[in-house]
């Protein structure tokens, strides 16, 4: 039940873009106030700008380090969720030299939400996998939100499976808010093209990375997730339930979103202390919407690391350590610090009437 | 009358009621009938140790119930800590967590087998329920004999948070092996299965039979009446769409179960190309390709 929610609203945005030419979220508006003046300022034809347009440019960076380094789990959902965050597609054209789209699923049809294809950056060949959401409306529903169903999954198994055939290593991009729990998803069987994936990748003989970009939403995320090196984004987030669904569940009050997502414990940082993923990608100032090319070289210089580092490693011990990093999960780990207190007034008021007997 | 008016003071433990037809039945007529109402055939949920029981010759011989959950996450809910929760399923269902492990025989053939268990945090999948369920598929790599395993849960734990998800590639790992080298894994899906579960391990079989009327899916109905905002359609995600879906491959009734079990893994013995090699090996005793009878 908890690999099920595909709510990929709510997070708090606003839809109105008048300053910037991004959306703008709630705790962002202070530095929204700051990007105006200094494009005013921009627009003034000569002037001696240097004297007043320097200061304001370091007090806005100022600012965007504070807010964004003490980012609440929830408002790191948002990020994560953020209309203008740079998605799979957009890593593509700015880091492969080449693209080769392979569409064919050869079972039930194209999957738009997965898409796979031959990739090259410089002389590094390899398969890219990499879950799409969609940026205007009929994308957006041509990829269903990113909620792919069983072809999806099983179009990425064959072109792995393709991929290790002929030694080429396998690049994974994660960005779901969860696989898609439909009817027909239900009928191909979601939970079976899930189980085979994860089982196969744990076995596939060539490096496998996997890149959370965005939303790691459950089994759907983990459905192309399985292998030598699990990355994460700095403000990517990564979870076993979304937290609308946790707060359903748990305080049958789905807007409780905030507080189940800080339970979770779904943050890089949490999730690389818990050895759940191995190495968080530094995000730029302000995040990866405020500055997408700066990402996605960043993105591109780390994943060419890992490829090299794999690549080289002997094939036998490669897959030995794959098998003691998925075998040991959870069990080698130490507990996380306790949850910083509510703040108070803040605390669950709320008594639930089923509990306490 | 005043005996109808009454009817909650019947000692406990006598009768009990079937949670499908609502019919009183006499305890002891249907845990001798395997938890399966005598009125209408529903089977009921089976416990763990029940199942250990029920299935394995003797009772068989438990593995890892010094395995205990921790709160790595220090989850807190309504200000009660995920040790408050987990003593308080402890006390309420009998057993240390949702997954029971066990070696044993079933007709006189050694398997190793885990039996789910929803009566503790409904059966849902934490770190050790994972590590339990990868420990059995080891057990039963070591041993070279087949893995059983009967399926019940409403998915990944949410104390657990992301730890709990990643148990699904675990246990999927540790099944790869099994099966890698030959062995069978035979699956049971019990009502009922979804989430986390149903899409790893116990979607893995290479055998997987179904109880009758079991829930099993991905998501869970309210999950997709919720997203679809339209009435799911009759004896949806039930083991009987499944079989004609092309998921399940036999509905058994559960006093048929065990004979099933061991008809099958009568079939499923290692690959025929090892068999040839063990019987190169073990020429001299003469009896190495004369499988049948022992193991
Ligand atoms: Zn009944």
């Amino acid at each position: 039940m908890p690999d099920a929610s595909s709510s990929s609203t709510g997070a708090g945005t606003q839809s109105g873009r008048r300053n910037a030419d991004y959306a703008v979220l709630d705790f962002e508006r202070p530095i929204m106030e700051l990007e105006r003046k200094i494009r005013e300022l921009k627009q003034i034809p000569d002037v001696n700008l240097n004297g007043e347009l320097k200061p304001l440019e370091r007090k806005r960076d100022r600012l965007l380090e504070d807010i964004f380094g003490r980012l609440s789990p929830w408002q790191i959902v948002s990020v994560a969720r953020h209309p203008d965050r740079p998605q799979f597609m957009e890593y593509v054209e700015g880091m492969c030299d080449e693209y080769v789209e392979l569409h064919g699923d050869r079972l039930f049809g194209d999957d738009h939400a997965i898409s796979t294809g031959f990739a090259r950056i410089g002389d590094r060949r390899f398969l890219l996998v990499g879950q799409r959401k969609g940026r205007d409306v009929k994308e957006k529903l041509r990829c269903n939100f990113g909620c792919a169903h069983p072809e999806g999954y099983r179009k990425a198994l064959a072109k792995m499976k393709l991929a290790a055939r002929f030694g080429l290593p396998i690049v994974t991009m994660i960005n779901t808010p969860g696989a898609y729990p439909g009817v027909g998803a239900e009928e191909r069987g979601q939970a079976w093209a899930i189980a085979e994936n994860i089982m196969e990748m744990s076995r596939l003989d060539v490096p496998v990375i996997c890149i959370v970009i965005g939303e790691g939403g459950s089994g759907g995320a983990l459905g192309i997730g399985v292998g030598d090196r699990v990355l994460m984004l700095e403000y990517a987030y990564y979870s076993v339930i979304s937290p609308e669904g946790c707060a359903g569940i748990l305080w049958h009050d789905g807007s409780r979103a905030k507080d189940a997502a800080e339970a979770l414990r779904l943050t890089s940082r949490d999730l690389e202390r818990l050895k759940v993923i191995d190495e968080v990608i530094k995000e730029p100032l302000g995040a990866a919407h405020r500055d997408p090319s700066a990402m996605i070289e960043r993105l591109k210089e780390t994943l060419v690391k890992n490829l090299d580092e794999l690549s080289a490693m002997d094939p036998a011990e490669r897959m030995a350590k794959r098998y003691e990093r998925l075998r040991g999960l959870g069990n080698d780990v130490d507990a996380l610090d306790p949850q910083p207190e509510l703040p108070a007034g803040k605390a669950p008021a709320k008594a639930k009437s089923k509990k306490k007997k | 009358m005043p005996f109808f008016r009454k009817k909650r003071e019947i000692p406990a433990g006598l009768w009990m009621k079937c949670p499908a037809c609502g019919k009183m039945a006499f305890t002891k007529t249907v845990e001798e009938s395997h938890r399966v109402c005598p009125e209408c055939d529903h089977h009921m949920k089976v416990n763990g140790p029940l199942r250990v029981k029920q299935l394995l010759d003797d009772g068989g011989e438990r593995l890892g119930e010094d395995l205990i959950p921790k709160d790595l996450l220090r989850f807190r809910s309504e200000g009660e800590t995920y040790e408050d929760v987990l003593e308080r399923s402890r006390i309420k269902s009998g057993v240390s967590e949702a997954a029971t492990a066990a070696r044993g025989t079933i007709e006189g053939i050694p398997v190793t087998l885990l039996a789910m268990d929803f009566s503790f945090r409904g059966g849902s999948m934490g770190v050790v329920v994972g590590e339990r369920v990868a420990m059995a598929a080891d057990d039963a790599y070591e041993r070279q004999v087949p893995f059983i395993l009967v399926a019940t849960s409403g998915g990944a734990r949410m104390q657990e948070g992301a730890l709990s998800l990643m148990q699904m590639a675990k246990t999927s790992a540790a099944i790869a092996r099994l099966k890698e080298a030959g062995l069978p894994y035979i699956v049971l899906l019990a009502d009922p299965c979804t989430g986390g579960v149903s899409a790893s391990f116990a979607a893995l079989g290479d055998v997987t039979l179904a109880e009758p009327g079991a829930l099993i899916g991905f998501a869970g109905p309210r999950v997709i009446q919720n997203t679809i905002k339209a009435k799911l359609p009759e004896g949806f995600q039930r083991s009987e769409f499944l079989l004609e879906k092309g998921y399940v491959d036999r509905i058994v009734h559960r006093s048929k179960l065990r004979d099933e079990l061991a008809t099958l893994l009568r079939y499923m013995h290692k690959p025929a190309a090892e068999l040839a090699t063990a019987a190169v090996g073990e020429a001299d005793g003469g009896d190495a390709s004369n499988e049948s009878d022992e193991s």
